[in-house]
């Protein structure tokens, strides 16, 4: 386990290389706004990763509330943490493209508003997580997780269709429209390697979740076989 | 003897009283009981009606419209009064089923989950009701708003957002029941998953009052917002109230 462990990361390392020497080196210069334009290849893996990692934490959701696996809870958890890291980088090299290519900061428009209330619903689910006092917090966190997934397409029709009555002025048209070959190679590249990244992240963070459920199982075990001396709670004293 | 014994209560062979188990008998008896509980008290009436009034006249000084002006914000204005006095209501949805236990009781009846939701959905979709009739004529004063657009609209608005206000609201109330920081948690989970309904009431409404261009399309996504968020609320209920 391990060692296969070590060699997906070694990979990982390999492949976020690459991408980088591809983004920054190899790609061509963009036309009009320049090597700006580089953040694209962090940009749009890092949204697209989020999103992946925000599906595979509705599907765990789901599995938990049906079979109660606390390893499809442990998914879910770790998911949405990666998931939330993913989606500030976007959040936060969105406006660093933006301020030297558009001159502001940000814009109320129907991409960046939907991907900052995506933010938001995920960053409440960890809220309810850390707050949440019952040993139910799977049960509810998985409930609220469905909540937010299936509010995901309402958030972009929405946000879609206020943008389209309040037009805004065209700022880009599109990621992939008229891409050149060699910026689309870049761009594969670097989704890949930020999915490995993804995964590898959320791999640790599994194996974390895993290890902390195993601890408080045995916390608990052991708080019912070996009693607290001069507490009379014992599963040995009947009565 | 007691005045109780006097009365020939049903002597011969005693009778079994029905369990009533069915879904509509304990809405409405569930509801009856709330709506009775709260015009006897008031207790969520007059918190959110002070409390939107005051959202009302604290807005007023951070926006000093014209008449024109007023119009084209005044959708938002509301809407945002609205929803915060709707989550003072909502907060206290479970308030006395707490203090008394009530709620363990429940969970162990053989009613159906569903049952219960829907009642407490519906006596805060009555409460918030009220106060947004109430509060509706209070903006039109505050605000020299009189709709450019034909008025009976809102009234379909109104009802379609304040449903999916309260049937998300009353299925996370339950939800932050079992968490620290109750009347908080309320809000932070409840406002971004509100968040395209809010849009949505708020174009609709503004719409409507300015009277530039058709809320149809808001219409229609509260519409579908609101069936597809009570239909998962009215799957999931079960699985949250049993949850302790």
């Amino acid at each position: 386990m391990r060692s296969t462990f070590t060699i997906f990361a070694l990979l990982t390392m390999a492949l976020l290389s690459f991408a980088l020497y591809e983004a920054l080196v190899v790609a061509p210069t963009e036309q009009t706004m320049g090597d700006v334009q580089r953040i694209f290849y962090y940009h749009v893996p890092s949204a697209i990763t989020a999103f992946l990692l925000f599906s595979i934490n509705f599907i765990a959701s789901i599995v938990y509330l049906v079979r109660r696996s606390p390893r499809a809870d442990a998914l879910a958890l770790t998911t949405a943490e990666v998931g939330v890291v993913f989606c500030t980088v976007v959040l936060v090299t969105g406006p660093l493209w933006a301020r030297p290519v558009w001159g502001i900061w940000w814009t109320w428009d129907a991409r960046l508003t939907s991907t900052l209330v995506l933010w938001l619903i995920y960053v409440s689910y960890l809220i309810l997580r850390r707050y949440s006092s019952s040993g139910q917090t799977a049960v509810l966190a998985a409930v609220l997780a469905i909540f937010g997934f299936l509010d995901v397409p309402f958030v972009y029709l929405a946000n879609r269709l206020f943008r389209t009555q309040h037009p805004q002025p065209v700022l880009f048209g599109g990621p992939d429209s008229g891409l050149d070959p060699r910026m689309r190679f870049a761009l594969l590249m670097n989704m890949l390697a930020f999915a490995a990244f993804a995964a590898l992240l959320s791999w640790i963070r599994y194996r974390l979740e895993r290890a902390r459920q195993h601890f408080e199982e045995t916390q608990a075990l052991d708080a019912l076989v070996n009693p607290v001396p001069g507490s009379n709670r014992s599963i040995n004293n009947a009565g | 003897m007691t005045a109780a014994d006097s009365h020939p209560v049903a002597s011969a062979a005693p009778q079994a009283t029905p369990v009533v188990t069915g879904l509509l008998p304990i809405f409405f008896s569930t509801l009856r009981k709330d709506l009775r509980l709260e015009w006897r008290s008031k207790d969520a009436i007059n918190s959110m009606l002070f409390f939107a009034l005051l959202v009302v006249v604290i807005f007023s000084f951070a926006f000093n419209p014209t008449a024109e002006e007023s119009r084209r914000i005044a959708g938002g204005l509301i809407w945002v009064a609205f929803l915060f006095a709707a989550v003072v209501a909502l907060n206290q949805t479970w308030a006395r089923e707490l203090r008394n236990q009530v709620l363990d009781a429940y969970r162990v009846a053989p009613a159906p989950a569903n049952s219960l939701f829907l009642a407490k959905a519906f006596g805060n979709f009555i409460f918030v009701g009220v106060l947004e009739a109430l509060m509706t004529p209070l903006f039109m004063v505050f605000y020299n708003l009189r709709s450019i657009g034909p008025a009976y609209q809102l009234a379909i608005v109104a009802a379609a957002a304040t449903w999916a206000l309260v049937v998300n609201g009353t299925f996370f109330a339950t939800i932050s029941l079992h968490t620290r920081s109750r009347e908080v948690m309320l809000p932070l989970i409840l406002f971004p998953i509100s968040i395209p309904a809010l849009l949505a009431m708020v174009e609709a409404t503004t719409f409507i009052l300015t009277g530039e261009g058709s809320p149809r399309f808001w219409i229609v996504l509260l519409a579908v917002y609101d069936v597809v968020f009570t239909t998962i609320s009215l799957l999931l209920f079960e699985t949250v109230l049993r949850a302790e």
